[in-house]
């Protein structure tokens, strides 16, 4: 009897909370938490927001920050298209302070930024990340050239070097291209269209192989945007193989299929060094010198943006640039290189230390 | 007498042993698919415990610290902040090095103070001088965290056969590692560290508490909201509301949001919750109102579903006695379904649970440095958690990403169970 009368009695709280009761109890559970909200302390939370390519060095300063200071800062990873977008929103308390960055902000982002009163913005170069093209570390060792990476993977290449009448791309094997390459068929796993490493993959190495054919060359100094276009398009002919956003998967399947070859992070390369190898390019290993000196073609900097309005209003908000700028985390030897990060050289950190001090905004 | 019917000529008995037959394939069937699904769940499962179980044990390494005047206070202000920001890098740093004095040399110093986690040690220290300004000067004893490469050295992750080039720790370090361990400073624990810490960048200082909190936040919201106005609507609905095409609309509508992709319910809540009522990013409290709306359909469908189960004939009983058709429904026919309505529920509740991609458009795809305190804090949810940890270079990240999804496997069995238990008493009851 009483069990029956307890699911009664639960049976019809629910029903009451749900038809003449839902009333309170729907509205208060929200305009508690808007109290809670607009009190908290917590709003006041560091917020960075973009890069997944950034993401493990912010969050790692992150935590040594407020280790150091008590200051909470929340990372989010949204990628950095998404990131710009969050971060251009407005000024007001509810935005996000920072926004990392895998690449220069655009100047359509930074107009939009503007228009949203986000007018005054510190740029902060952070370092390189060293894009890898690599093979299983049993199978034959790579040496290509930016021009044979952009001749395998173009969908429509010059039928030669000096008539650009385009072709769909013919190569099957890596031989066809350069007789000096392996002859195993063409079969590169790389990030999909939605990443960040592979937009820069595409304008920093598809786009300096293209450069090197003379007619290519030529092109782009009449029709830019033609050029751009032949030299940004990859094949989807099965050759190219867009891997998930998960670069451990594909090392695993570079181990599992030798014959391939994939395309990622450095950081990844470096974790990895008993499963891949990874190709030279232009003549260039790559190591973490190549890339910091600049000898190995295929890397980019990375990037984080602060909103000058929020400095003072943000605590800690400088104090965050300032710590990511500082020696002990971005500098050689700092705990950033420890995770991967290739150091900008101490007169260009200077550069960029100097302006986070001044809080010196950026113009494009 | 031996006339032929229908039923015994050559040609039945040949249909009979065919149809026999066909039975006896459609059994066989079934069986392989039981078959099939325990192979891919044992084979699930035997790769999950195979990789995670060894996160549940990490090396430390018992260290004497000096915490020296010069290092952490020269000036001797005694003030908290900077005590909080002193060079204790530097003393973790003279600690290793004391380990091996005879070595001198610029790298392999360096090489030596990798061994234990640098940010773990530190901040260990830091924390307790912070609390304590009076063990400045005096010598202590801890416990901190070895490396996330000695402890997957240690582990066997990191194989001392391949050659020195090929690995992140060289030949010196493992001659140091294992002298630490013959000296028996480093030693294996269990690792505690994985529950109770918050998410960190380092493997070894790495913990799903902060995620565990957040989770539970979302779905004890997202069940409060989403049980009483689901139950209510399905009652409402089934048993008062008039039938007419308004009310089929309704329920086709209910229904096809049951088959919505949960992403939707993400913009949704970025719609909504953040930009027109402005909430702030990250919290569990829109996160949790997101996904009631995810297990709204789930528990509606259960609900309605359990009530048309009930025997018209309580009903029937309760009217014919004089009841209304109110008490008829709140009396006998809401309790009769009590126990499909909850099973629902929580079935509902564990979908919450796994939910990632909504997550993303409201910001809780986020490192979060903070055991979250309340609804409004920002958090992380453990399904994002393992997405993010599954995503990190770093080798020791499978091992604990593996152990993160054995634990809310274990949080979901756990849940389904008590739905189970529930139902079961209280069908007994009934």
């Amino acid at each position: 009897m009483s069990m029956k009368y307890f699911i009664i009695g639960a049976a019809s709280a629910a029903l009451l909370t749900a038809c003449g009761g839902n009333g309170p109890e729907i509205v208060e559970t929200p305009s508690e938490a808007t109290q809670a909200v607009s009190q908290s302390s917590r709003s006041q939370d560091i917020r960075v927001v973009g890069s997944s390519t950034v993401y493990p060095f912010s969050t790692k300063v992150a935590q040594e920050f407020k280790n150091k200071t008590g200051f909470n800062v929340v990372v989010e990873s949204t990628g950095s298209g998404g990131g710009h977008k969050l971060f251009c929103e407005g000024v007001d308390d509810s935005t996000a302070d920072v926004t990392n960055s895998s690449r220069r902000q655009k100047k359509s982002e930074f107009d939009l930024c503007a228009s949203n009163g986000v007018d005054e913005i510190i740029e902060v170069q952070i370092g390189f990340d060293g894009i890898v093209i690599a093979n299983a570390i049993d199978a034959a060792p790579i040496d290509m050239s930016l021009k044979d990476v952009y001749l395998g993977l173009a969908k429509d290449v010059p039928t030669s070097d000096t008539d650009c009448t385009m072709q769909p791309n013919p190569y099957t094997t890596w031989a066809d291209i350069n007789p000096a390459l392996p002859a195993s068929k063409i079969e590169v796993f790389g990030p999909p269209p939605t990443s960040g490493t592979r937009d820069a993959f595409v304008e920093i190495a598809m786009e300096g192989g293209a450069k090197k054919i003379a007619c290519m060359a030529d092109l782009r100094k009449a029709d830019k945007k033609a050029f751009g276009t032949l030299a940004h398009t990859i094949r989807e002919d099965g050759y190219w193989i867009d891997g998930g956003e998960n670069d451990n998967a594909l090392v695993q399947t570079l181990v599992n299929t030798p014959s391939a070859i994939g395309v990622f992070g450095y950081s990844f390369l470096d974790q990895n060094t008993d499963k891949i190898k990874g190709a030279t390019i232009d003549g260039a290993k790559v190591t973490f010198e190549n890339i910091a000196n600049g000898t190995y073609p295929v890397s980019r900097s990375l990037y984080f943006y602060v909103k000058s309005a929020h400095i003072g209003q943000t605590p800690g908000l400088k104090e965050f640039a300032l710590e990511f700028t500082s020696e002990q985390a971005s500098g050689p030897g700092g705990y950033l290189e420890e995770i991967g990060l290739v150091p900008l050289p101490d007169a260009e950190r200077a550069k960029v230390r100097s302006a986070v001090e001044n809080l010196t905004a950026y113009r494009q | 007498m031996e006339s032929k019917s229908i039923h015994n000529s050559e040609f039945a008995h040949k249909r009979l042993k065919k149809r026999y037959g066909k039975e006896r394939r459609f059994r066989m069937w079934g069986v392989a698919a039981i078959c099939f699904a325990l192979a891919s769940l044992g084979w699930l499962l035997f790769s999950l415990v195979g990789t995670g179980f060894t996160a549940f044990q990490q090396n430390f390494m018992s260290i004497e610290v000096t915490l020296e005047q010069s290092i952490i206070d020269p000036q001797n202000t005694n003030d908290r902040e900077t005590l909080r920001g002193a060079n204790y890098r530097r003393i973790i740093q003279n600690t290793m090095y004391n380990q091996f004095p005879d070595v001198t040399e610029r790298k392999a110093k360096q090489e030596l103070f990798a061994l234990v986690s640098a940010s773990g040690a530190t901040n260990q220290i830091r924390q307790m001088v912070y609390n304590d300004p009076s063990l400045i000067g005096k010598t202590i004893r801890v416990t901190v965290p070895t490396s996330d490469q000695v402890d997957q050295l240690l582990k066997g992750y990191i194989k001392r056969d391949v050659p020195e080039s090929r690995r992140k720790i060289s030949d010196q370090q493992i001659a140091w590692i294992d002298d630490l361990k013959s000296r028996k400073i480093i030693k294996k624990k269990f690792n505690t560290i994985l529950f109770t810490n918050p998410d960190s960048r380092d493997p070894e200082l790495a913990g799903i508490a902060s995620a565990v909190i957040g989770s539970v936040m979302i779905v004890l919201i997202a069940f409060l909201l989403a049980l009483p106005i689901g139950v209510g609507s399905a009652l409402y609905l089934d048993e008062f509301a008039p039938k007419n095409k308004f009310t089929d609309l309704i329920e086709i509508n209910i229904n096809n949001l049951a088959a919505v992709p949960s992403i939707v319910f993400g913009l949704l809540g970025l719609a909504v919750f953040i930009n027109f009522i402005g909430f702030q990013r990250s919290i569990p409290l829109v996160g949790g109102m997101v996904l009631a709306l995810r297990a709204f359909p789930t528990i509606v469908i259960a609900t309605r579903a359990s009530l048309r189960s009930v025997s018209p004939a309580m009903v029937d009983g309760a009217l014919s006695l004089g009841a209304s058709h109110t008490q008829a429904v709140f009396h006998q026919k809401l309790p009769l379904a009590g126990p499909g309505i909850l099973t629902g529920s929580i079935i509902a509740m564990a979908q919450v649970l796994g939910e990632t991609a909504p997550l993303l458009m409201i910001g809780m795809v986020a490192f979060v440095t903070e055991i979250p305190n309340s609804i409004s804090d920002p958090a992380t949810a453990l399904p994002v958690q393992i997405f993010l940890w599954s995503d990190s270079a770093e080798r020791a990240w499978s091992e604990r990403t593996a152990a993160a999804i054995i634990i809310l496997l274990v949080i979901l069995v756990m849940m389904n169970g008590v739905a189970i238990w529930l139902r079961n008493r209280l069908e007994k009851r009934r």
